[in-house]
């Protein structure tokens, strides 16, 4: 059976999903500011699960076709296609798996096909905001069950019986009452004639039954691949004929090429040709920032050609940004009201009459996210066609950007997805496929365009820089009766529309106006503040200041009345409810509050399991102290705890971590471990070290010498990861970015119970040397 | 005409002889499991072993190899059951996998140095080689699997 080979009309699904064409690129749908949606995914009776996600308001919703995803050989190999990108959470291969369990697939016997970019085929590609399993897990195992109901079928027809009588099993359908067996591969001509079932009728398995999910015992597709060299990212795509291009871009963002000279770059031996680069004025969504390509026979010399052009440049509008400056600036603005997102009670007149007010103020700087594959892509533009090869976390945008961008239609744009480097948001932004595309062009060849770390600290879409400030009332008793936070940031909003000064709802969203603790009296404000540099998602985005704020002023108001950091951190929580903050359409991760509401049972229980398995008041050696911090983020509940060592230098080390986990239904608990396991890690970084400065409008800090990560040396020693066994009925939620936010405040409360000093600037950088 | 034995092959070269070692195997020679991250020498993405002794592809010239024989991650075994490969897969090291190759030609390169590296000796060999993707508990295990036999 070719699925793929015979399309023809969707049937039984077509009246569920109604699927409306909304582009990628109008983002500002994303920002909640227009509507336009697609319908929801279909309704489902109860079976397994039942529960409703915001998959089909994604732009191009949700595909539930066999035929799309699923392929039969005579040979009984499957093909099952991957149609998001994998950059490490493992996805190329946890939803192909789900489909193998519904349909019964041998995995030894099954292929994994990477989709091209093409979301009215395939539906939604963009693999971002935690969303793959989330929305995916309930398509997936229908259409592995469509597909085992169609072999199933195919098999019974042969066989002169009830269908009701067959039953695929490993890769083949058995007629136990004759005993008689057919295999996939026998059946696939006849299975591809049969006609698609009603997804209303589908019969999911029982999850007694998995064989593979929630096992964790089989390893990624590109394990093998990964370890012998031969895994194709995109810096390894190679054409006939290729160049290769780096490009210099402006030095400050929103600036323009004055002038340029290309002798010197012409003479280093390997350099071809010299070429201005298109840019665009700012805010320049995805799209290239300009400049001067050196195009050469190999990346080698178009660096060594780079480094050689003489470069005039007119640094524009953000030629003061000074990072000192700036982090003024968002203080002071913090220390005034601004815009009320969320109010209950009346937090001024609380504060007034609180017998303590504890104030605590924040800062956060810019991070890039540096993946350890450098931007890089591969394009290939001949007439009003081009076909690209790219690490893209988006290969629908970046299809229709590239359309856009060259004024080509749609349909005469191939998007290969390679395998990424690392994302973390970063290649969610397609610029620099868009600068290949573009070079492509002119030149009539193909090129790679090929991004250094310089270029990628110094021109990226940072994440953005923040100044938190919150106070906390507290009554004669202890007990907190007013919570004033305010959160002051340049809007990843101004990347896409000028004169943006206010937070997005989902920047508001996110760890501000759901706060989740029981207090009479809370009001969160977003006071103004302007961008002077690209700022973009960055994997989990504005949870990580509002997560350090929030959760380091919990262990602060622990410290102030002398309780433990656990038990006050229960004690905010308060009683098990759902959480339904006065905030107009509060933002939730685009997901239904009936499916995905703010449960703080949830929260409450990663705590507590966190508290009981990584034993926290547990006695530990002098110079080390424990600090705990729970968050949740793209509908996920994750609690850290983290044990701390600091020296008398100041130096410090991480013995041992433990996260609790509630993801709700999960696909792959071995691939949670590890994306777990790096958040910590990238959680460290970032507390240690991340900091993107800028001076005269002009980014400091230029490779992995100042812009540091933790390396092995200094990484925790062991990592615990607990996963909360999910409920009948929970809906899977996000795994690859709720790790991060609750790392860096566990620390920080970890660091004050090991010295007596409370870090609110981040990084720790020098701060404990003193 | 620079001359280098490249995993058992003989390669020649008469371009820039200061062209790095780093864009000789992937853009001229096509080997492009040796990765760039930084350009700089500060993340060890583009490790292989030159002689016996894991070096920075990107920072080595191509003449600085010459004569020499450099193996990279594409010969490091034929069919990639070196210890080292087998203990990566065995453990599940890798998420995105872009550091990797690099990673492993470091733990190659310290087992054939030292067989049965201690704890402190794994994090400080392995201490040039950055994974943004954080798999350094995995590597570890490996790297310490690989040396105690797969
Ligand atoms: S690319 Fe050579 S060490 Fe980073
Ligand atoms: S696995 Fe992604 S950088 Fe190491």
């Amino acid at each position: 059976m070719n699925f793929i080979d015979n399309p023809g009309k969707l049937r039984g699904f077509e009246k569920h999903v109604k699927i409306e064409k909304v582009s990628r690129r109008s983002i500002l749908k994303g920002l909640g500011i227009t509507g336009g949606f697609v319908l929801a995914a279909p309704v489902m009776t109860r079976q397994a699960f039942a529960y409703e996600t915001g998959a089909g308001k994604m732009p191009h919703g949700v595909v539930v076709d066999p035929r799309v995803f699923v392929s039969v050989a005579p040979d009984g190999i499957v093909t099952i296609v991957g149609h998001r990108s994998e950059m490490g959470t493992g996805v190329r291969t946890s939803l192909p798996l789900i489909v193998a369990e519904e349909m019964e697939a041998d995995w030894s016997r099954v292929k994994v096909q990477q989709a091209h970019g093409d979301e009215v085929k395939f539906g939604n590609q963009d693999t971002d905001g935690s969303r793959s399993t989330r929305h995916y897990l309930l398509p997936m195992r229908q259409i592995g069950a469509s597909a085992r109901t169609m072999l199933e079928q195919a098999a019974a027809k042969r066989w002169g019986v009830p269908a009701t009588e067959v039953k695929a099993v490993n890769h083949e359908v058995v007629h136990s009452a004759s005993g008689r067996k057919l295999g996939f591969g026998e059946l696939a001509a006849d299975a591809a004639k049969e006609s698609v079932p009603a997804i209303e009728g589908l019969k999911l398995k029982d999850a007694k039954d998995f064989r593979y999910l929630t096992k964790g015992q089989i390893g990624i597709v590109d394990l093998h691949d990964i370890t012998t060299g031969k895994a194709r990212y995109g810096a390894d795509v190679r054409l006939p004929g290729m160049k290769y291009a780096v490009i210099a871009r402006p030095p400050v963002t929103g600036g323009k090429l004055v002038s340029f000279d290309p002798d010197a770059a012409l003479k280093v031996p390997g350099v071809e040709k010299v070429m201005k680069v298109q840019g665009w004025p700012w805010p320049s969504k995805f799209q290239p920032l300009g400049g001067v390509a050196v195009i050469a026979r190999n990346t080698g010399a178009a660096i060594k050609g780079r480094n050689a052009l003489k470069l005039v440049w007119d640094d524009g509008a953000n030629a003061k940004y000074d990072s000192v400056a700036f982090r003024k600036e968002l203080e002071e603005a913090s220390r005034k009201p601004g815009l009320v997102v969320r109010q209950e009670g009346d937090a001024d007149a609380a504060l007034k009459g609180a017998d303590k007010v504890i104030v605590g103020e924040y800062y956060i700087p810019h991070l890039a996210h540096v993946s350890m594959e450098p931007p890089v892509a591969v394009a290939d533009v001949k007439g009003d066609k081009a076909e690209i090869w790219a690490p893209v976390q988006s290969p629908g945008g970046t299809r229709d950007d590239v359309a856009k961008t060259l004024g080509i239609p749609e349909g005469n744009v191939t998007v290969n997805v390679t395998l990424l480097g690392g994302g973390f948001g970063r290649k969610s932004k397609c610029d620099f496929a868009l600068e290949a595309a573009l070079l492509s062009k002119e030149l009539g060849t193909p090129v790679k365009v090929q991004w250094t770390r310089e270029d990628d600290i110094r021109n990226g879409f940072l994440h953005t820089v923040s100044a938190e400030r919150i106070e906390a009332g507290l009554d004669k008793s202890g007990k907190v009766i007013a919570w004033r936070h305010r959160s002051v940031a340049p809007s990843i909003a101004s990347t896409f529309a000028a004169g943006t000064v206010h937070q997005a709802p989902f920047e508001v969203g996110m760890g501000l106006a759901d706060m989740p603790f029981e207090i009479a009296n809370i009001s969160c404000e977003n006071p103004e503040a302007a961008a002077h540099t690209r700022i973009g998602w960055f994997r989990s985005v504005s949870n990580i200041p509002r997560a350090f704020a929030v959760q380091s002023m919990v262990g602060e108001i622990a410290q102030a009345t002398g309780r433990d950091q656990k038990d006050m951190l229960l004690e905010l929580i308060g009683s098990p409810r759902i959480v339904k903050p006065n905030v107009k359409d509060l933002w939730n991760y685009g997901e239904p509050q009936d499916s995905y509401p703010i449960d703080t049972a949830r929260l409450r229980k990663v705590v507590e399991l966190v508290a009981e398995k990584g034993q926290w008041g547990r006695q530990v050696p002098k110079g080390h102290g424990l600090g705990i911090a729970v968050h949740r983020s793209f509908v996920s509940y994750i609690a850290t705890i983290v044990e701390v060592a600091v020296d008398d230098k100041g130096k410090l080390t991480v013995p041992r971590v433990d996260t609790a986990i509630d993801c709700g239904t999960y696909v792959n608990p071995e691939r949670i471990a590890s994306q777990i396991e790096g958040a910590a890690i990238m959680g460290l970084s970032l507390a240690k070290y991340g900091e993107i400065s800028f001076k005269d409008g002009k980014v400091q800090q230029k490779n992995f010498d100042d812009f540091q990560v933790v390396r092995i040396d200094e990484s925790p020693v062991v990592t615990n990861v607990y996963i909360v066994p999910p409920g009948p009925d929970t809906p899977p939620s996000g795994v690859g970015e709720p790790g991060v936010p609750p790392f860096a405040p566990a620390l920080i409360n970890a660091i004050f119970a090991a010295t007596g000093k409370r870090i609110r600037s981040l990084p720790i950088g020098k701060q404990l040397e003193a | 005409m620079i001359k280098v034995k490249i995993n058992g092959q003989e390669q020649s070269w008469d371009g820039d002889p200061d062209l790095p070692l780093l864009w000789f195997l992937r853009d001229e020679a096509g080997l492009t499991g040796t990765k760039f991250g930084c350009g700089q020498a500060l993340c060890g993405s583009c490790t292989v072993i030159v002689d016996k002794e894991a070096v920075r592809s990107c920072i080595t010239s191509i003449n600085d190899v010459a004569g020499r024989e450099v193996t990279t991650i594409e010969g490091l075994h034929p069919n990639g059951d070196h210890p080292v490969q087998k203990a990566w897969r065995q453990v599940n090291v890798p998420q995105c996998g872009f550091c990797q190759a690099g990673q492993i030609m470091q733990a190659a390169a310290l087992l054939m140095d030292n067989p049965k590296p201690s704890h402190d000796q794994i994090r400080e060999a392995m201490s040039g080689n950055i994974c943004r993707c954080g798999c350094y508990q995995r590597i570890e295990n490996a790297v310490h699997l690989a040396s105690t036999g797969v």
